[in-house]
């Protein structure tokens, strides 16, 4: 035990909320070793985060701590605090999950790894701090001209590889990681990792990973802890628990992760002499920009969804996926080309028109806690595009509203809850009830189920394609991740920089992709296989 | 996390009753200031069921008494029964305070929701004329107006005062509705095909509403107390009329001598800014789902 460089023995986090105390962590007991990537997976409010922070003395005021904390053999949860001072950022060091965030926006990056470098050392002379700081941005593969760059001229990967840098920069013997990536594109995700599992080699410490993500433990660690509503429950070396995991909820974890090809082949369209439920032609949406840029969201894309058929729009942050769904929605302006919703143009058309259309496109949104009134029931909120488009008054109303949580599986008493009584999968399902109380031609899902838990997202993805084979609308599936488009999509279409660059069927794109862009997101999506990962990470490296 | 946590405490059965009513229903701190408020009412529309000493009637060997057998507040510098005063005053104060926030809610949510909601040059040229407002010495602006009005009377006093107090409020309901419009709920009510005056009444404003609420219960009190300004420079109610502000204003000057004259009007004047202030609180936490339960 106490060749550790962290260990947690019986520790206990109670939150106190609203007078009632609530048990964040219940006597978790786990170390890290020296030299080790040890990763934290849980789902939220596993307590994970919440682990992570007692560790180094940051828990808000409203918690109380019970068990044992110690650090190289120093009891954290007795230090006063001057000695947690010096122990965080010196010997324990800390990245967050949004590196945007996390930097301080008004000084440049070089001022911020020299204060760092200073603070701690506070022997060293100003020109050697430079040096180092330049010698940590060289270790994260940022460009040295990049010193003077302020936090808002980098993106959201180079500001966490400069956090990463401020983290190493005293040498820390651990450097504890909660969900680094999550808030990054799969591509920029890659590079992070590979950066910090340098870092491993360089700073000789251990490094504890906390994430919700079974491809980046795969990727990265050499032993995992599962946790789940604030206890372990199975602690076990990366390929072991991959192999035999023993614990019925790993388990449960690892099948929820989406692996694709789930869904059966597409029957063979029968004749396609019905108007497309959703044309694009030769779509291009600007946005005008500061002084007076005008910024080109989607450019030239054409895409063509067939009545039953769900598309699948895959891309990272900024290719402009969004927009589109947002332009057939009439939430972003057309520039030029033509929308058809049904064969009905939107550009063309009177608003009273537009109105029409409108009501037979169904929207369910990426935030399910945002994207419903938090004023109004989830009855209310369920009911009323039938009562707007509709006039669907009464019991009439009540008994389509009952029927329709039905068909969401909620039960009919939860219609009289509000938004924030409900949990995260719930109220996603309301929007999707929502979406489909109108019986739509056309559902648009933007990022459904990406604020979702991995176990909750496979749910909700078997509700999303369940309902659709029932009342076959054609959707437009706008994701980031592949496994889930691999997982409920009949078409592919691959967007980068506001271009579509593939389309086809899910098994052409997917298992044969043309272009090198596809190749690359394909390559960079961590599935949660330890070996193949390694098997990348060999190839890359080496290439 | 802590979203979490209160997801898990809602069980089935606190959705039973839990309308409005049945939360504010428990609550002193409803209760309380609802009977203050009452009370006051009750004053401002029957003042002869509190005190049949005639508020004119005044006996100037008596000036500045303190508290005495048949007058309990006292008498003021005049030696009119202070009293009498204050039950007799409640009238115009409470007309003058609430009327003069009611107009200029109204305009300020019109102003407000128009500039935030439509946004671009309904937004500037709203903005500009706000300023313009603010920017416009008030004093000067009642004395112009008032003077060339002529008539004084409840009404008149209650416009001049909320054409100077609307421009505040307009402003926080152009931030909070700016706030809301760009809500992902107001965007899928968009996406749904929603008029835009429903989308207007039924998920910006009851989302923007609350804290515009609680600031104007605020003004309530604020704009008591401007009234007894401009009756002070000889521009509101007319000496003969009776105000808390009016007694106010005179008793100010004397505090020394005589504090009893400013205590007792000043004591009624926070009753009623406190319960109103209590009250929306109540009411804006009970409106809001989140803050029922």
């Amino acid at each position: 035990m106490s060749d550790q460089v962290l260990s947690f023995e019986d520790l206990t986090v109670d939150f106190e909320v609203g007078g009632t105390t609530h048990r964040a962590v219940d006597k978790v007991s786990f170390g890290v070793q020296p030299g080790e990537v040890l990763a934290v997976v849980g789902e939220s409010g596993s307590g994970k985060s919440v682990t992570a922070l007692a560790a180094l003395g940051l828990l808000p005021s409203n918690a109380s701590v019970g068990g044992r904390i110690s650090f190289g053999g120093d009891d954290v949860l007795s230090m006063s605090r001057s000695e947690l001072t010096t122990l965080r950022g010196r010997r324990i060091a800390m990245i967050f999950q949004d590196p945007v965030g996390a930097l301080d926006p008004v000084f440049t990056i070089g001022a911020q790894l020299v204060e760092m470098i200073r603070t701690h050392q506070p022997a060293l002379s100003r020109g050697e701090a430079r040096e180092r700081a330049l010698e940590l941005l060289r270790m994260v593969e940022i460009p040295e001209t990049r010193f003077k760059y302020y936090p808002h001229q980098l993106s959201g990967g180079q500001c966490q590889r400069v956090m990463i840098a401020i983290a190493v920069a005293c040498d820390p013997e651990l450097l504890i990681a909660d969900e680094p990536t999550t808030a990054l594109d799969v591509t920029v995700q890659q590079e992070v990792l590979d950066v910090l599992l340098a870092m491993r080699s360089k700073i000789s410490g251990s490094i504890m990973i906390i994430t919700h993500d079974m491809g980046v433990v795969a990727d990265v660690a050499d032993r995992v802890v599962v946790m789940r509503k604030g206890a372990v429950v199975e602690t076990a070396e990366v390929h072991e628990l991959f192999d035999h995991p023993t614990q019925p909820y790993t388990q449960a974890l690892l099948d929820a992760v989406p692996r694709g090809g789930l869904r059966a082949e597409a029957p063979a369209d029968s004749a396609s002499d019905t108007a497309p439920a959703l044309s694009i032609e030769d779509l291009v949406v600007e946005y005008r920009g500061r002084r007076g840029r005008t910024v080109r969201a989607v450019d030239h894309v054409d895409l063509v969804l067939n009545p039953g058929e769900i598309t699948g729009l895959v891309g990272e942050s900024g290719s402009g996926k969004s927009t589109i769904g947002k332009s057939v929605l009439g939430l972003a302006p057309i520039t030029s080309g033509e929308v058809r919703v049904a064969g009905q143009a939107l550009t063309k058309a009177s608003s009273a028109d537009v109105r029409q259309t409108r009501a037979r496109i169904g929207v369910v949104f990426q935030n399910p806690a945002g994207s419903l009134n938090p004023r109004a029931t989830i009855g209310q909120s369920i009911g009323e595009p039938l009562a707007v488009h509709r006039g669907v008054r009464g019991t009439e109303l009540r008994g389509r509203v009952e029927e329709l949580l039905d068909s969401v599986e909620l039960p009919r008493a939860w219609a009289g809850r509000y938004p924030h009584e409900l949990s995260g999968g719930q109220r996603q399902r309301v929007s999707i009830a929502r979406a489909i109380s109108l019986d739509p031609d056309l559902l648009i899902a933007d990022e459904p189920t990406s604020a979702l838990d991995v176990s909750v997202q496979a749910t909700v993805l078997e509700l999303l394609r369940s309902i659709q084979d029932r009342l076959h609308f054609a959707c437009l599936f706008i994701s980031h991740d592949l496994a889930v488009v691999d997982q409920v999509c009949d078409r592919v279409a691959v967007m980068s920089q506001g271009r579509l660059i593939e389309q086809g069927d899910r098994e052409s794109v997917l298992r044969d992709p043309q272009d090198a862009y596809t190749v690359r997101l394909l390559a960079a999506a961590p599935v949660p296989d330890p070996r193949e990962q390694a098997r990348r990470r060999g190839i890359r490296l080496a290439g | 996390m802590t979203d979490q946590v209160l997801a898990q405490t809602v069980d089935e059965d606190v959705l039973a009753g839990r309308g409005v009513w049945a939360t504010v229903r428990r609550r002193v701190l409803f209760w309380l200031p609802l009977g203050v408020l009452v009370v006051l009412v009750l004053m401002a529309v029957f003042p002869q069921l509190f005190t049949s000493t005639d508020p004119r009637a005044c006996d100037i060997s008596a000036s500045a008494r303190p508290s005495s057998p048949g007058h309990p507040f006292g008498e003021d510098l005049q030696g009119c029964d202070i009293y009498a005063n204050v039950v007799h005053g409640a009238r115009a104060s409470l007309s003058v305070g609430l009327v003069c926030t009611l107009i200029a809610l109204v305009i300020a949510v019109l102003v407000g929701t128009i500039a935030g909601y439509v946004g671009g040059w309904a937004d500037s040229v709203l903005a500009r004329l706000t300023d313009v407002f603010l920017g416009f010495p008030f004093l000067l602006g009642a004395i112009v107006v008032l003077n060339s009005l002529g008539k004084r009377s409840v009404l008149s006093v209650s416009l001049v005062l909320a054409v100077f107090s609307w421009p505040t409020l307009a402003r926080m309901v152009r931030t909070t509705v700016r706030a809301t419009r760009d809500a992902e709920y107001v965007q899928a009510a968009k996406a749904m095909g929603f008029p835009i005056r429903r989308i207007l009444t039924h998920y910006v404003l009851p989302n923007a509403i609350g804290p515009v609420l609680a600031v104007a219960t605020l003004t309530v009190g604020g704009v008591i107390v401007a009234e007894s300004t401009l009756t002070f420079l000889g521009l509101g109610l007319r000496a003969p009329s009776i105000s808390w502000g009016l007694q106010l204003a005179t008793a100010q000057s004397r505090f020394q001598q005589a504090p009893h004259t400013l205590i007792y009007p000043g004591i009624f004047l926070a009753a009623t800014v406190l319960s109103l202030i209590t009250l929306g609180d109540v009411l804006r936490d009970a409106v809001n789902p989140k803050g029922r339960s």
